[in-house]
């Protein structure tokens, strides 16, 4: 675990499995859209619009799931700080909070044709949205200090609170009554999905989760460039302000 | 932190009178405020129960006596051979029913393409003292069962077919095809 840590090991590790994540989240995604949209029937009694599912469904756990690598990440942060624990949540939030927000859109779009509403305060939805502020505020708490480490702190802190959130999303619909019908796919007794509709829908998955790995790889380079280019910076202010010239005068 | 973090040279040994390592104190002090929170969230959850649900069956709201011109939402199956609509009139009258008591219900509206006998529905609106439910708004609710349309005729044919085991109780085990 320590030596993941190490952000030159984390970023030799990357470059490995970039050119991977990026080949398979496009395969699957080209793969998973032709049947999505073409090579899939339609539903018995939703006809068409069931194809909304195969962007809603994979878009929702992705939200859950990110949700879960935030919380994990940030518990690492807060138990072993390790360095770039901290910044593999600040990477995470607003790709959750993106997946969050296409499956709230999505849902609203599936709802109107299907239930007869865009929008009900049953608990599935309703948690939903609490998780789509818990990413907002993750985001907002993890900037919202000059000082970088304490940002972090805080915003692990909402982040673990959170965490109690992600049973209730998923067993809300078993919990309450809900107008949000029932798990289809993660379920005792099996999927009640046909195949020929839970083939895209797994491809679709496959290719969310690996644009969250692209993506995140890529945030997270990006941050500790980020850092290791301020260190550099205040290690030459502080040489400078050894010398006889002050390190005001000069930019930076 | 500033913490001067010396425990992270020692490997995690055996040795139990260790005194705690600043690490071990911060997992432990996670770990109960994470039970602690869970607890509290699975009694505000349990407190709440009731206000929780987005409707009830016909079932509950007989046995709660609800007074009539409350606002509430029911929901249940759309009962086969009981929609009725009076010719030149828009209101629609149809029964609804958890396959144990039935309600009648009286909408004026646009029904949403879902809608049909046997189908799930949550109507929204009120009882009058007659006990008829005035629904304002009618929403359709679908199970989790996706499948092509000739999977579903097959199922059916076979007779295997189980429309609305879902709405059964409270969110019964609804056994997919």
């Amino acid at each position: 675990m320590h030596r993941f840590a190490n952000p030159n090991v984390f970023l030799r590790l990357s470059n490995r499995i970039m050119p991977w994540s990026t080949g398979v989240m496009i395969a699957s995604l080209v793969a998973g859209l032709v049947f999505a949209l073409g090579a899939s029937p339609a539903d018995y009694q939703q006809g068409e619009s069931v194809r909304i599912m195969y962007v809603h469904v994979p878009a929702a756990w992705m939200a859950l799931f990110i949700y879960i690598c935030l919380a994990g990440a940030s518990a690492v942060a807060l138990i072993w700080k390790h360095p770039l624990a901290d910044l593999a949540a600040k990477a995470s939030s607003p790709v959750g909070a993106c997946f969050t927000f296409i499956a709230l859109a999505t849902g609203a779009l599936w709802g109107k044709p299907m239930w007869g509403a865009w929008w009900v305060w049953d608990a599935r939805l309703t948690s939903m949205l609490i998780l789509f502020f818990l990413y907002l505020g993750h985001m907002a708490l993890a900037n919202a200090f000059e000082d970088s480490e304490r940002g972090a702190k805080s915003a692990a802190i909402l982040a673990l609170v959170g965490v109690i959130n992600i049973p209730i999303i998923k067993f809300s619909v078993d919990w309450w009554n809900t107008l949000h019908q029932p798990a289809s796919v993660v379920r005792m007794g099996g999927p009640s999905i046909h195949p020929s509709m839970l083939t895209p829908l797994l491809l679709m998955a496959i290719a969310f989760t690996a644009y969250y790995v692209t993506v995140v790889i890529l945030r997270l380079r990006g941050e500790i460039l980020a850092r290791k280019i301020r260190a550099l910076r205040m290690i030459r202010v502080q040489a400078e302000s050894k010398g006889e010239s002050g390190p005001y005068l000069r930019e930076i | 932190m500033s913490e001067n973090e010396n425990d992270t040279l020692q490997t995690p040994s055996p040795k139990k009178s260790r005194p705690m390592t600043r690490k071990r104190r911060r997992l432990y002090i996670v770990l109960i405020a994470m039970g602690f929170l869970f607890a509290a969230g699975a009694l505000v959850l349990s407190a709440l129960r009731d206000n929780l649900v987005f409707f009830y069956s016909p079932t509950e709201i007989l046995e709660r006596e609800i007074q009539p011109g409350q606002r509430i939402r029911i929901g249940g199956l759309v009962e086969e051979a009981s929609v009725v609509q009076a010719s030149g009139e828009v209101s629609v009258m149809f029964r609804v029913t958890d396959l144990t008591q039935t309600i009648p219900v009286v909408f004026t509206g646009v029904l949403p393409d879902l809608f049909r006998e046997g189908q799930g529905v949550i109507a929204e609106g009120s009882l009058n003292e007659d006990g008829v439910f005035q629904a304002t708004n009618v929403l359709a609710k679908h199970d989790e069962n996706y499948m092509p349309p000739e999977v579903a005729e097959a199922l059916k044919k076979s007779g295997r077919w189980q429309e609305g085991a879902e709405m059964n109780g409270e969110n019964g085990e609804n056994a997919a095809p």
